[in-house]
């Protein structure tokens, strides 16, 4: 019975006249455009100097941070109303006000005060500019040291060497792509299922089949089972992309990846198909999956880290199945991450396909 | 000679919250015969009929179909019957083949027996030329004696047709009893909802659903001759026009 049932479903999935295409276009887009559009390195800081001191010290630093990529030195001025003006209008995120007397005390005393005004309404953009700033301003401080410091310098000097583990070259790119292809993965086989069901009521031919002796597991399965072998399709996809553009293969077991993909993308139908099963009309199933998937996109760790959010929103992403690929994803590409480093995972991965699955099965309705 | 009755029903009833679309019915049909379930839009048939089929729980009453019981055995009542819904639902993105294919694989038909059998079908139909084509390109007429070809392929012991000639014309409205007649002679009992006056004439017996209740039941001629009229339009007309609830 599932034989003919599989057969009717792929048919229509390739008579389709989008649905194909989609599953090419779909990785294209999102593995292509997205690692550039998702970096949170910040560049190109609209910057005014206010520099009060106006001299060789200070002139020095103006330079250090006009030479800096992050930094783009709009004006230099010596009002700091014009320049909080400037800010108003958008044209500058960052003030350094350096007040007069600035070379004076730096010699003098070995520190000196500088004032840093930073626009916050984006707030990444503000504290990763502070951080840089500070950065540059310890490095020039280290440069130029004062000759009070020098004579007064008898503790050893603390360095902190820095080593980038599993992505070296702190690619921002390399820590979106996996998690990127768990997008991928997660609506097209996440929304392909909940209009499935509910399409077949609109057009009425659920009808046929339900006066049919057809068992709901069989039916259920032949919904899943092709959207099984079309998210694996599109996560080869994606990986065979990553690798052409971005140079990025994963680390860990290819094999490891599939076994994940497996359990993620029964979860995602599983969840789909419920939606499906509950909604009568296509405009319903696309809106109720639409508000889960946002809450599974924001609350996955992909944009922002699960550990820095409050309790309670991590008690919400601990049910979040997308939580778990994007960790799992993450590790075996960059850490190669293998079983059982991410048994967890697949045990969380594992437990919400099996209760959503059988909820799907029950939740279709041969009678009503 | 006692015939095996095959649709046995007393007081069925369904409930939509306060609105009882199906109201203490009760009555039998028996093996082979072509019975027609008559009623004004909104009487109730399509909601009798979908309790019928397993489709639907009643609210109230008991009921069996070929044998099972409509409140517990629905999924056996489904092995035994064919059904044909008042709007078309076979796939139109399949073709012709392939939706005789599908609900015959669904019914547990082998492939070979499914090929024979449909070979056999549209050659029958005169339709060989067809089998390739998607059925969504099918002009209605097709499509419904299609619909109803694939209700009966796997020989079920009942068929229930929910209005299966609506929007049809004359001539292959004619074609089509034809086709009902010899499913009945191969001894599938029909269940037929119609609004054709002409095809109530063409049933062993008729019911007429009023408001939920059955107000008439009997062979036409009997009918006829109950309410004093030459037809069994103005049987209908009489009995519709007591109906309350508007269409």
């Amino acid at each position: 019975m599932l034989k003919f049932l599989l057969e009717k479903e792929f048919k229509q999935f390739f008579r389709h006249q989008f649905m194909p295409k989609l599953v090419v276009l779909f990785p294209l887009m999102i593995m292509v455009l997205m690692p550039w559009a998702t970096t949170l390195d910040i560049k190109d800081i609209d910057t005014i100097v206010v520099n009060h001191d106006r001299t060789g010290l200070s002139d020095d630093l103006v330079e250090t941070v006009g030479s800096s990529t992050y930094f783009n030195l709009k004006d230099i001025t010596d009002s700091y109303d014009e320049a909080l003006r400037a800010m108003e209008f958008g044209e500058a995120d960052l003030i350094v006000e350096i007040p007069a007397g600035f070379e004076n005390d730096y010699v003098e005393t070995g520190a000196a005060d500088l004032l840093v005004a930073i626009n916050t309404v984006n707030t990444t953009k503000g504290v990763l500019g502070r951080a840089y700033l500070q950065m540059l301003t310890a490095e020039f401080a280290g440069r130029e040291p004062s000759p009070a410091q020098s004579q007064t310098m008898l503790t050893p000097k603390l360095e902190v060497l820095v080593t980038n583990m599993y992505n070296p070259l702190l690619d921002y790119k390399h820590t979106m792509v996996p998690g990127l292809m768990v997008v991928v993965v997660m609506l097209l086989c996440g929304f392909m299922p909940a209009v499935n069901i509910v399409q077949e009521k609109e057009l009425g031919t659920i009808e046929q089949i339900n006066v049919t002796p057809v068992s709901k597991m069989s039916f259920i399965l032949a919904k899943i089972i092709p959207f099984w072998i079309i998210g694996i399709f599109a996560l080869v996809v994606c990986m065979l992309l990553a690798w052409c553009i971005y140079g990025l293969v994963p680390a860990g077991s290819i094999w490891c990846i599939l076994l994940f993909n497996c359990l993620f993308i029964l979860t995602m139908t599983g969840m789909g198909l419920i939606i499906s099963n509950q909604s009568s009309t296509m405009q319903q199933a696309t809106f109720v999956m639409l508000f889960f998937v946002i809450i599974f996109i924001m609350m996955c760790g992909l944009l922002t880290p699960v550990k820095s959010m409050p309790d309670w929103a991590q008690a919400i992403a601990a049910v979040n199945p997308t939580k778990y690929m994007v960790d799992a994803m993450r590790g075996i590409y960059l850490k190669g991450s293998n079983m059982t480093d991410l048994w967890q995972e697949a045990v969380a991965l594992a437990s919400m396909a099996v209760i959503l699955n059988i909820w799907a099965i029950i939740s279709y309705h041969k009678n009503s | 000679m006692e015939r095996e009755i095959v649709i046995h029903v007393e007081e069925l009833t369904k409930q939509f919250g306060n609105f009882t679309a199906v109201d203490h019915i009760s009555f039998d049909v028996v093996k082979g015969e072509v019975f027609g379930f008559l009623g004004a839009n909104g009487a109730g048939k399509t909601t009798a009929m979908r309790m019928l089929c397993g489709l639907s729980r009643p609210t109230s009453g008991t009921g069996t179909v070929a044998g099972y019981d409509i409140t517990r055995q629905y999924e056996a009542i489904k092995k035994n019957i064919g059904y044909m819904s008042q709007k078309f639902s076979l796939y139109e993105d399949l073709k012709v083949w392939e939706n005789i294919r599908l609900y015959a694989g669904i019914y547990g038909m082998k492939d070979t027996e499914i090929a024979r059998k449909t070979d056999e079908l549209l050659e029958r139909l005169n339709f060989a030329r067809e089998r390739n084509t998607m059925v969504k390109s099918l002009p209605l007429g097709w499509k419904q004696k299609l619909a109803f070809s694939v209700s009966i392929f796997h020989d079920p012991a009942i068929v229930f047709l929910d209005e299966p000639t609506g929007g049809v014309d004359p001539y292959t409205r004619r074609q089509f009893w034809e086709m009902i007649y010899e499913a009945a002679d191969r001894g599938i009992t029909v269940f037929v909802t119609t609004h054709y006056m002409d095809e109530a004439e063409y049933c062993d017996r008729v019911s007429i659903m009023v408001d939920g209740r059955i107000d008439a039941l009997g062979t036409p001629r009997e009918l006829k001759e109950r309410f004093c009229a030459r037809s069994m339009e103005e049987v209908f007309q009489g009995l519709a026009r007591k109906a309350s609830r508007a269409d």
